[in-house]
C-alpha cells in the first residue's frame, strides 16, 4: 500500500504537529520477554511463556545503541515480567550507560531488599509496581493469589531502601475504580506515586473487557476524580477519551500510536502501540535491514498513521477536538471501525455502536498468545466465577450529573 | 538523584547558553528538548527558536542572539517569553563570561 504523505502545517499547536509524527518516538514501550510468573486475566500481551525467538542480549544491546543514536531519551520496559530475563539487570545498566533512561514495570517478584538497594543507588531508573486492587481481595481476583502480597513486599523493600519517585501502576477496572482514594493512601504510605491507566480489550484483556471495563457512571466518577486529583496522579495520558465530558484532562489528548509512541515486542517486532499486538498494526522488525530507525521512519503502516483523521462519524461530533475519536486499539479489538467512536465514548456513541455490531461478528484476535498452557500457582479465578451483576448501589453518587 | 539547581531569573541582557545537561533532538517542526538531570521534556516549536537556543553561547546576550538570528522585531517578545520559560525549567542557563 502506498500512503499519500499529507503536508505538515507550519507552526500551530504541538498536538497538531504530533499527528504528523516525529523523527523518533518521544518514548517507546519495550517488552523484553513474554515470560511471566503470573497469569493476569487482563494481560494486554497474553504473556506467560517465553518465546524462543526472543532477542538475545547482544541484539537487545544493539537496539539500545540505536535508541541512543536516535536520541530516544527513555523507554518503558515491560513484558511479560521483564525481571525474569536473566540479563535484565545487565540491560538496565547498559541502557542507562547509553543515555537511555529506563522506566520498568514489574509485579515485584524479583525486587528483594538487595535489588531495591541497587535500584535506589541507580540514577535514571524508574520502577513501577503493578497493582490492580487496593486490597488483596480485589487485586488477587485478576492478578492471582499472593500477587498483592508480592507487590506490597516489593513496595516496602523500595521504601526501606530509600528509593525515590517509584510508582504504583493501576489498571482501572469496574472492580477497583471505587478504590482510587485507597490507592492514593496506599501509595502515600510507601512514599510512592500513583499511576492509573485505562483497561484495553487487548490480549487476554479482550476476554474480560465486557466484565471489567468501567461502566458509564464509573467513567464519569473517574473523570471527576481526575479533575480533582489529576495533578498528583500519573495517567500516561491514557484517559483522553474522557476529555469529551468537557474540560480537557492534562497531557496529550491524542492517539500517539506510530506518531509519538510504539512498541518493540520481545522478538523485535515493532507495533504501533503496546495495546495493538496484531498483524494489522505490525510495522516491521528491529532485526530487519535498517533496524528500528527504518521501521519508525519509513514503514508504510506508520506513514499511514501519521495524518489527521478527516472522515468517519466522529469528525462530525462536537467533541471530536477533545477526544479525537479515542483509542485505536480499543475500537479495533471490540470490532468497531477505526474512524468511528471509542467503545467507551462518554457521549454514549460507543455503546450504541457496540449494540449495532453484527451478531455474527468475530472480533479480531491477535496472532500471538503466550499464555501458560497448564495451571499456574495462584491463578486468578475471575473467569471461573459467576460475574457479579452491576447493582445501582454500586454506581457513583455522581451518576446522572453532567459535568462541563 | 542529582538535585536540580534553582532556576535563574531570565535577563535577556545577560549571556546565556543551552544548559550543559540538556540535549536537543531535531524534529520537523523544531526540536525536542530533554534535560538529563531533571528528566523534563519540552519542545521548541520553530526552527528559528532552535537556532536561537543553539547559538546563545556565541553571543554576548540573549537580545544579541535574537538580532543575530534575524528574529523580526515584532516577534521578539514571543521569543523572549519562550526563553524565559526555558530558563525557568533549567533548559538554558546563565553563562559566566562572554
Amino acid at each position: 500500500m502506498t500512503a499519500v504523505v499529507p503536508q505538515r502545517p507550519t507552526g500551530g499547536r504541538l498536538v497538531d504537529q504530533f499527528e504528523y509524527g516525529l523523527d523518533a518516538p518521544i518514548c517507546l514501550t519495550w517488552e523484553l520477554t513474554y515470560a511471566c510468573n503470573l497469569a493476569c486475566v487482563h494481560c494486554l500481551s497474553s504473556s506467560g511463556r517465553r518465546d524462543p525467538r526472543e532477542l538475545s542480549t547482544a541484539e537487545a544491546e544493539g537496539v539500545i545503541d540505536e535508541l541512543q543514536r536516535m536520541q530516544v531519551f527513555y523507554v518503558n520496559v515491560g513484558g511479560g515480567e521483564p525481571t525474569v530475563r536473566p540479563d535484565f539487570w545487565h540491560l538496565l545498566d547498559y541502557a542507562i550507560g547509553h543515555d537511555v533512561g529506563v522506566k520498568f514495570s514489574t509485579n515485584g517478584v524479583k525486587l528483594d531488599r538487595a535489588r531495591a538497594r541497587q535500584l535506589a543507588a541507580t540514577d535514571y531508573v524508574d520502577v513501577q509496581i503493578s497493582l490492580d486492587g487496593a486490597t488483596a481481595e480485589v487485586n488477587d481476583r485478576v492478578r492471582g493469589t499472593g500477587s498483592f502480597a508480592t507487590a506490597t513486599q516489593a513496595l516496602e523493600n523500595l521504601a526501606e531502601a530509600g528509593m525515590k519517585d517509584f510508582k504504583v501502576s493501576v489498571v482501572v477496572t469496574r472492580e477497583n475504580v471505587s478504590q482510587l482514594d485507597e490507592f492514593r493512601a496506599l501509595t502515600d504510605r510507601y512514599g510512592a506515586q500513583l499511576r492509573i491507566t485505562r483497561l484495553r480489550p487487548s490480549g487476554r484483556g479482550a476476554d474480560v473487557w465486557d466484565q471489567l471495563h468501567p461502566t458509564q457512571a464509573q467513567q464519569r466518577e473517574l473523570y471527576a476524580w481526575l479533575l480533582a486529583n489529576g495533578d498528583r496522579v500519573l495517567t500516561g495520558d491514557s484517559f483522553f477519551h474522557l476529555s469529551a465530558y468537557g474540560e480537557a484532562l492534562p497531557g496529550l489528548n491524542l492517539c500517539g500510536a506510530g506518531r509519538v509512541v510504539c512498541l518493540i515486542d520481545p522478538v523485535g517486532d515493532v507495533y504501533a502501540c503496546p495495546f495493538a499486538i496484531h498483524e494489522q498494526f505490525l510495522a516491521g522488525n528491529v532485526r530487519g535491514e535498517g533496524g528500528f530507525q527504518r521501521v519508525w521512519q519509513q514503514s508504510d503502516l506508520f506513514q499511514e498513521l501519521r495524518s489527521p483523521q478527516t472522515g468517519g462519524a466522529c469528525t462530525k461530533c462536537a467533541h471530536f477536538d477533545a477526544c479525537r475519536g479515542g483509542c485505536m486499539a480499543a475500537k479495533f479489538f471490540t470490532g468497531l471501525p477505526l474512524d468511528g467512536p471509542d467503545p467507551e465514548c462518554v457521549q454514549g456513541y460507543g455503546e450504541s455502536a457496540l449494540a449495532a455490531r453484527d451478531l455474527d461478528l468475530v472480533t479480531p484476535r491477535s496472532h500471538l498468545d503466550h499464555s501458560h498452557t497448564g495451571p499456574v500457582r495462584g491463578q486468578p479465578t475471575l473467569l471461573g466465577m459467576p460475574s457479579i451483576p452491576a447493582k445501582t448501589c454500586d454506581e457513583s453518587p455522581l451518576a446522572g450529573l453532567r459535568l462541563g | 538523584m542529582t538535585s536540580a539547581p534553582a532556576a535563574a531569573v531570565f535577563d535577556p541582557a545577560l549571556p546565556w547558553r543551552r544548559a550543559r545537561s540538556v540535549a536537543l533532538r531535531p524534529e520537523p517542526f523544531g526540536a525536542l528538548v530533554y534535560h538529563f538531570g531533571n528528566r523534563k521534556l519540552s519542545f521548541l516549536k520553530s526552527k528559528t527558536l532552535v537556532t536561537v537556543v543553539e547559538t546563545l553561547a556565541d553571543h554576548p546576550s540573549a537580545d544579541a542572539t535574537l538580532v543575530a538570528c534575524g528574529v523580526p522585531e515584532a516577534q521578539r517578545p514571543a521569543y523572549l517569553r519562550a526563553l524565559a520559560d526555558l530558563a525557568r525549567s533549567n533548559m538554558i542557563e546563565p553563562r559566566e563570561s562572554l
